[in-house]
């Protein structure tokens, strides 16, 4: 699991693979209910897909610059470009599909 | 797992589960609104529960909460805003994450119909949880929608946060700090443009970034997509079974009579066979 500052996911989003990134914070119930999902995809794709996290928190200008209004939410980007996002929690058939579809 | 059931709703229904499990010795956690708000509470009296008859809803439920408190019921005051299953069930609450092993649903009758707009720009501008989305809007207008007893502190919240607040409700709110303005209002929709611009409020457009909209509950089949309906009502089977392994249910929220007899009948059969499922996984 990857947890990104800005440099590190402009860096990765430069590589153009697929990415699931999940913006989240440690005052949102509903993202700590997410995180073991999170980590569950990361160990499953791990090779397939880049699975990482940014702290909206300490990370407010990626948080403002994909227009994240709620949290969780998971943006999924490939060559460089969002492709999909999903907002609020979901179970992880929801993040698979994705991934699946653009793995 | 913190809690072998977990309970959604403090009325009759979610109180008399809570009690007959604490009977089968299974940890209980009841997670509702205070008795104060339920709409029992505001029954003047009620004649039809035997043996007991002349009670007011206050009276009945007072009761009830002592009665769970003293077979050893916990109970957490709040509002489940998201709920997962994941070998267990999770629920939270602002910014705290509980779970069991099963899950009683008996949230009532969840009455308030979605405003237009509502589900467009959920996510978009619209949210369900201060706590969670509050900082994201620091500096920005929002408009809090209060349909709930304790949105006031909610909106008192995001004004400390620093968000630009005005508090919309049909009713005076209680407790609404002074200096964050309030629209009475009853027909409201959000607009928007790819996000959230304003909330038309009987036909007055308040601009704003955000629309917090605090109800009493957070509809089940909101929080479990997969959960089965009929006409409305939550589906169960004599045993009080929905159709989601684990999910049991109770009281208003499966259908009519709406009555206190029937909820309590329906809550105890609910935690009875929650109970059955626990041993039945446990053996496993």
């Amino acid at each position: 699991m990857t947890h990104f500052n800005q440099e590190s996911f402009d860096k990765a989003l430069s590589e153009g693979k697929l990415m699931m990134v999940d913006f989240w914070a440690d005052w949102c119930g509903p993202c700590k209910m997410l995180a073991p999902v999170i980590d569950g995809l990361a160990e499953q794709y791990a090779g397939k897909a880049v699975v990482g996290k940014v702290n909206v928190d300490e990370e407010q200008e990626l948080a403002i610059r994909y227009g994240v209004m709620s949290i969780p939410t998971v943006i999924f980007f490939k060559n460089g470009e969002e492709i999909d996002r999903k907002v609020g929690v979901m179970p992880a058939g929801a993040f698979t599909q994705v991934l699946d579809k653009n793995g | 797992m913190e809690h072998d059931i977990i309970v959604l709703g403090s009325g009759p229904a979610g109180l008399a589960a809570a009690v007959a499990a604490r009977g089968r010795d299974k940890s209980v956690l009841v997670i509702g609104n205070r008795w104060e708000d339920s709409p029992l509470a505001r029954a003047e009296r009620v004649d039809n529960y035997l043996g007991m008859p002349g009670r007011t809803g206050a009276q009945m439920l007072r009761e009830f909460s002592q009665h769970a408190q003293a077979m050893g019921v916990e109970t957490v005051t709040g509002r489940a805003i998201a709920l997962m299953v994941y070998n267990g069930f999770y629920v939270t609450v602002g910014s705290q994450v509980y779970d069991g092993r099963a899950l009683i649903l008996a949230p009532g009758v969840v009455r308030q119909a979605k405003y237009p707009g509502e589900e467009e720009y959920l996510g978009r501008g619209v949210s369900y949880c201060a706590t969670c989305d509050g900082m994201l809007y620091r500096s920005k207008p929002v408009v809090v929608v209060g349909r709930s007893p304790d949105a006031p502190l909610e909106a008192n919240y995001l004004s400390s946060l620093g968000c630009q607040v005005t508090y919309v409700s049909s009713n005076q709110p209680k407790g609404l700090q002074e200096g964050i303005p309030f629209v009475k209002a009853g027909k409201l929709a959000v607009r928007g443009q790819g996000t959230v611009t304003a909330l038309e409020a009987d036909g007055v457009e308040l601009p704003c970034a955000g629309v917090f909209i605090l109800r009493q509950a957070v509809a089940p089949t909101d929080l479990l997509p997969q959960l089965e309906t009929e006409e409305g009502f939550i589906k169960v089977d004599r045993h009080m079974a929905t159709n989601v392994e684990g999910v049991f249910a109770a009281g208003d929220c499966t259908g009519g009579p709406l009555q206190v007899a029937k909820a309590v009948g329906e809550g105890h059969v609910a935690a009875l066979s929650a109970c059955e499922y626990l041993d039945q996984q446990e053996q496993q």
